[in-house]
This record gives structure tokens, sequence and C-alpha cells, in this order.
């Protein structure tokens, strides 16, 4: 995303259903690897290989409710950024992905009926400050939860990380 | 206006005189733990560049998913942990035989106190809502960030209030009742919420029990989950969002097994239908305690695991591995045809010590049966509770605990 921007576009690399569990984003086996970039060869290694192998930079995951459920393991947000997802929009995310991928910068968004709208291939504009999801191939828009001003904030810095480096540079 | 006890903490630990749910918060961590990832925290930690930890007397490390390292890849992370704990003077660290699940290692060597801000880097940290703490997992950048800092935001959550009365049926326990409830809320059934457990049956239920219903509300997506403690609760007047009440007796008349590959895919055993099962597993953060030690022990006593299936019993713990030794229980699974594997993760993550292999079905007292969790993608995981993995083990098909006991009686 261009600094300063609020407004990401870019194609709809899959749709997923609801309950995409952290096992299925992220298989167990690979926990060891703590090298973040690593991570992205094993995204969705088990139930999706095929989203992997295509993914293509700054595109978009669409899912259904719940996304991100199951193991805290930040290799799940991990994978996905590292392997180039622009965004994942979902119904509904759990809890502790929702903070890793924010955390991590990978901007996660609400948005309850987007699974409903989009197909693979399309092309979307995702405003992250007022909350909304277009879908520019269909000419429809969905509504999305307007980022919270602190994750903008992370979002913006690019994730916690480089957030705290700044905080207490000295 | 009263405060659940999710407010309470957070009220209290944010230097606040109340707080009301889907307000932000920053609260004090009084506690913050860490299994083997803690080597992506240090990672995280060493990138954002601060030299020393906020407070190593509120780390606690504790190896569990690896353990002994499986790896050449492994060996290199607990190294680098073990020299990272030295550095930084972090004491509670608990290496490769000092320790085991690292729920049940911080709940039984005393970390955790009524009323306390716990996180960690584990999903089921939800568990030590059994002593009266809010506990929550995070994830390893987030944890570098409480490393430096010693805070955290949190939304205040609203509370889900499950009050369970009745007695608890022959054969059914804890583990049926959480499953039976995860059933019925669906795997997002508590997204972000507190879950309270109140009710006669859960204060006449022990500890271990207790931590089995906090440790699985992860599994219908909560925040924090508590069982009631002495020193602390919830205002008479607090406000809920949502009251549940159980009774055992009326709802709950046979074992619970949540099926593949969600663990709100809730069934009555007899719903199931007939299953032949190569794997049983007895163990994990939910069921790997003395009691279910002791239950297994008591269904598998003077039988013989069925020659298709194996029994691998995991003591979640170093303490329970010693006081399950000498209370006989690993002996009788022994004698039954069980291997006992060291205290730690093993099988329930998918790493080790008990993989399946494509088209093999499991029976396991764990917590996950996603797709590819404890091996192939091609094999089947059915949660159950430790009477249910027993009987299953011996009967080499799911197999009702009563069944199994009255067989041989008329044999
Ligand atoms: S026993 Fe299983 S669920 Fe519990 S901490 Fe270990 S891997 Fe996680």
């Amino acid at each position: 995303m261009p600094e300063g921007t609020l407004i990401l576009r870019g194609r709809v690399a899959a749709v997923l259903g609801d309950n995409i569990d952290t096992d299925i984003i992220y298989p167990g086996r690979y926990l060891n690897i703590t090298d973040r970039a690593l991570t992205a060869g094993h995204l969705f290694e088990l139930a999706y290989p095929e989203i992997r192998a295509h993914l293509q930079p700054g595109e978009i995951i669409v899912a259904g409710a719940n996304f991100g459920c199951g193991s805290s393991r930040e290799q799940a947000a991990a994978a996905l950024k590292f392997a180039g997802a622009g965004a994942v929009v979902a119904g509904s995310f759990a809890r502790i992905f929702y903070r890793n991928a924010i955390n991590l910068g990978l901007p996660a968004v609400v948005a309850p009926e987007a699974a409903g709208l989009c197909r693979a291939g399309d092309e979307i504009e995702i405003d992250l400050a007022s909350g909304s999801v277009r879908n520019l191939t269909r000419g429809s828009t969905v509504a999305a939860a307007a980022l919270d001003p602190r994750a903008i904030e992370l979002i913006e810095a690019g994730g916690l990380i480089p957030f705290l480096k700044r905080k207490y540079a000295a | 206006m009263g405060m659940t006890l999710a407010e309470k903490i957070l009220a209290r630990a944010a230097g606040r005189a109340a707080v009301k749910p889907d307000e932000i918060v920053v609260a004090e961590v009084d506690l913050a733990m860490s299994h083997e990832n803690a080597d992506l925290v240090r990672k995280s930690f060493a990138e954002i560049g601060v030299a020393r930890v906020w407070d190593p007397s509120k780390i606690v490390i504790i190896f569990d998913h690896r353990i002994p390292a499986e790896s050449e890849k492994t060996a290199a992370t607990h190294k680098a942990v073990r020299e990272f704990v030295a550095a930084q003077g972090i004491a509670n660290f608990y290496d490769v035989g000092r320790g085991g699940i690292c729920h049940q290692v911080l709940a039984e060597r005393g970390h955790v106190k009524p009323g306390m801000v716990v996180v960690g880097t584990d999903s089921h940290t939800t568990t030590h809502g059994a002593f009266g703490a809010f506990a929550t997992g995070i994830g390893a950048t987030e944890m570098a960030g409480v490393w430096v800092e010693g805070r955290l935001w949190f939304k205040v959550p609203a509370t889900i209030r499950i009050e369970v009365g009745g007695e608890f049926q022959p054969w059914i326990s804890a583990k049926d009742l959480i499953l039976y409830i995860i059933g019925k809320l669906g795997a997002a059934g508590a997204d972000y919420r507190a879950v309270e457990f109140d009710g006669p049956a859960v204060r006449g239920m022990s500890r271990a029990s207790r931590m089995v219903l906090t440790n699985l509300s992860m599994e219908m997506g909560a925040k924090v989950a508590f069982t009631p403690v002495d020193e602390i609760g919830p205002d008479a007047d607090a406000v809920y969002e949502r009251v549940l009440r159980i009774d055992l007796g009326r709802d709950i008349g046979e074992p619970q097994v949540a099926c593949p590959h969600a663990v709100d895919n809730v069934k009555p055993l007899s719903a199931v239908g007939e299953l032949e099962v190569h794997q049983c597993v007895l163990g994990s953060c939910t069921n790997g305690r003395l009691e279910d030690l002791q239950i297994a022990a008591g269904v598998v006593a003077g039988r013989t695991v069925h020659p298709r299936t194996r029994l691998i019993v995991i003591p979640a713990s170093q303490a329970v591995y010693l006081d399950a030794m000498r209370a006989g229980y690993l002996e009788t699974l022994m004698t039954a045809g069980a291997i006992i594997n060291p205290p730690g993760c093993g099988p329930c993550v998918g790493v080790h010590q008990g993989i399946l292999a494509a088209g093999e079905v499991c029976v396991s007292s764990t917590n996950r049966n996603f797709i590819g969790r404890m091996g192939s993608k091609d094999s089947s995981v059915y949660l159950a509770s430790p009477a249910v993995v027993a009987a299953t083990a011996i009967a080499g098909r799911l197999a009702h605990p009563q069944a199994v006991v009255e067989e041989a009686l008329h044999a």
C-alpha cells in the first residue's frame, strides 16, 4: 500500500468459506520456522495449495465468518503477508489472528457481505478508513467496518515492530 | 452498575474505577507466558531494538511443543531461547524434563493468581481463568511489545454467563459438558466474548475439570473464560450479554464427540455410528491430568488395547507423570498395551510422537480436529473424553465406556 493512502485495490485471489482455521492457513508441523519470510512457502499447504501457487503480490483473500480461528500462531498471518497477500477481507475474524495481522501490517477488513459479493478474479477496492468494499468488476459495494485508529496507525507504520522501533529509537 | 469478572479485572489493571464492553483500555500485564515460540518473540524483540525486557520476573517460558527436540531445526531454536533466557535473567524457564505442557506447568507451579492479567503466545491461555485470571492468547510480535512495555490494549469483552446445574450422569465429564456447549454455540459463538461458568455443578467440579471448561472455551472463540474462585468474582448486578442454563441430567445423557473437521461438529456418541479407530490419544492441556489418567486406567484395567489400535498416553507434566506412576495408573495403562510419551504436546499439534497416516482415524482427548491437525490431511480426528478414548482403544472402534466395562463382566 502506498504511504499515506488508506485505499487499497487488488484482484481477489480466492473466496473461501466460514471458519478457515489456522491449521488450514499454516500447518502446525511448520511452526518451528521462525523466519517470517520462509513461512510463505507453506501457506494453505494442506487444504488449498493452489491458492499459494497462483497468489500474485497485492492480491486479496476474501472469506466468510471467523477467519483465522484456532491457534495463536503468528505464522498464519505472516505466511499470508510474505506470500504477497495485500489484505484479507472476511465476514469476521478470530481475535488473535486479527491482532496478528494488524501487528504485522497486513490489513484485515471485516465485511460481512463481501464473500457473497466477490468471485475469484474480481477487482476490488477497499477504503480502510471509512469502511467499504467496492467490487469494481461487478459495480457493487458492501459496507465494511472502519479500521480502528489504533489499527490504522499500525498499518501505516508497517506493523508493530517498526512502530515500536520508532517510538523507542533514542 | 455492577461489573462482570472480566470488566473488574480489566478496570483494576487499567487503573480505572469502571469499564464497560467495547471500550478500549490499556492494561498492565502481570504475567507473560511463551513456549517454543519464544524464539519468534525474541526475534521481534531484537528487531525493536530495546536491550532489556520490562520485567524478567513476570515472564515465564516453558518448552512443550517439540520436546525433546525432534529435529536439528528445533534444537537450534531451543538453544537460541536458552541463551536469551540466560542473557535476560528470566528465572521462570522450564526446559526439557523440568516442566511439561505450558498451561499445566503455569498452573501447577502457582504462577497464576486470581485477578491477574495473563497473556500467553498460545491460544489456550484461556485455561487460566480457572484460577480467576483474565488470561488470553496473543501473537508473537504482540508479545515482543509486552516484553518491551509491560502493557497491552484490550477491547473490554461482553460476557456470556453459563450456569450449570444437575448431576453428571455416569461416564459424563467436563469434556462432554464443554463439547456440548461448543456444539450449541458454534465455533464463533463466543468470539471476542468473556465466558463465566458458574452454578452448583461447576462449583462441585475439581480444579482439573474446571480447567477443561476454560481451556476449550477457546474453541468457541472466547477471549477469556472463568470458573469461580473465592478471591474475586463478578458483582451481583453485573450485566451479561446472554445467560445460558444447562442441566446436566436433562441435557447431557451420553458422551459427546466432536467429529471431523470442526470442534463444533458435536454429536452424542450413539449418533456417530460405527467407526473403526487406529489411534487413540490421551493427553494435552485439555485432558492429560491425573484425574484423566485415573479414569482411563480404570477403563483399561485388566483389558488389552485392540490389535487394530494403538493407545498413546501423554501425562501433561512431569509432576502428573510422577503422580500417575506412583498411583499405578501408568503401569495399568502400559500393561494394557499403551505407550507413554514424555510430557508435552506431541501429536496434539501434529509434529511428532504419533502422526496419522492418510486414511487413519484417531479418537483423542485433545482439543482440535482440524484438517491435518494430527498428520495427513486425509486423516480424521474425533475429540472425546478420556473415558471414551480409553474405551475406544479397547474396542478398536468408537465405544461407550459403559459397554466396554460391561462386556468384560459378561465374558
Ligand atoms: S497440548 Fe495441544 S493445544 Fe495444548 S498447548 Fe500443546 S499443542 Fe496446544
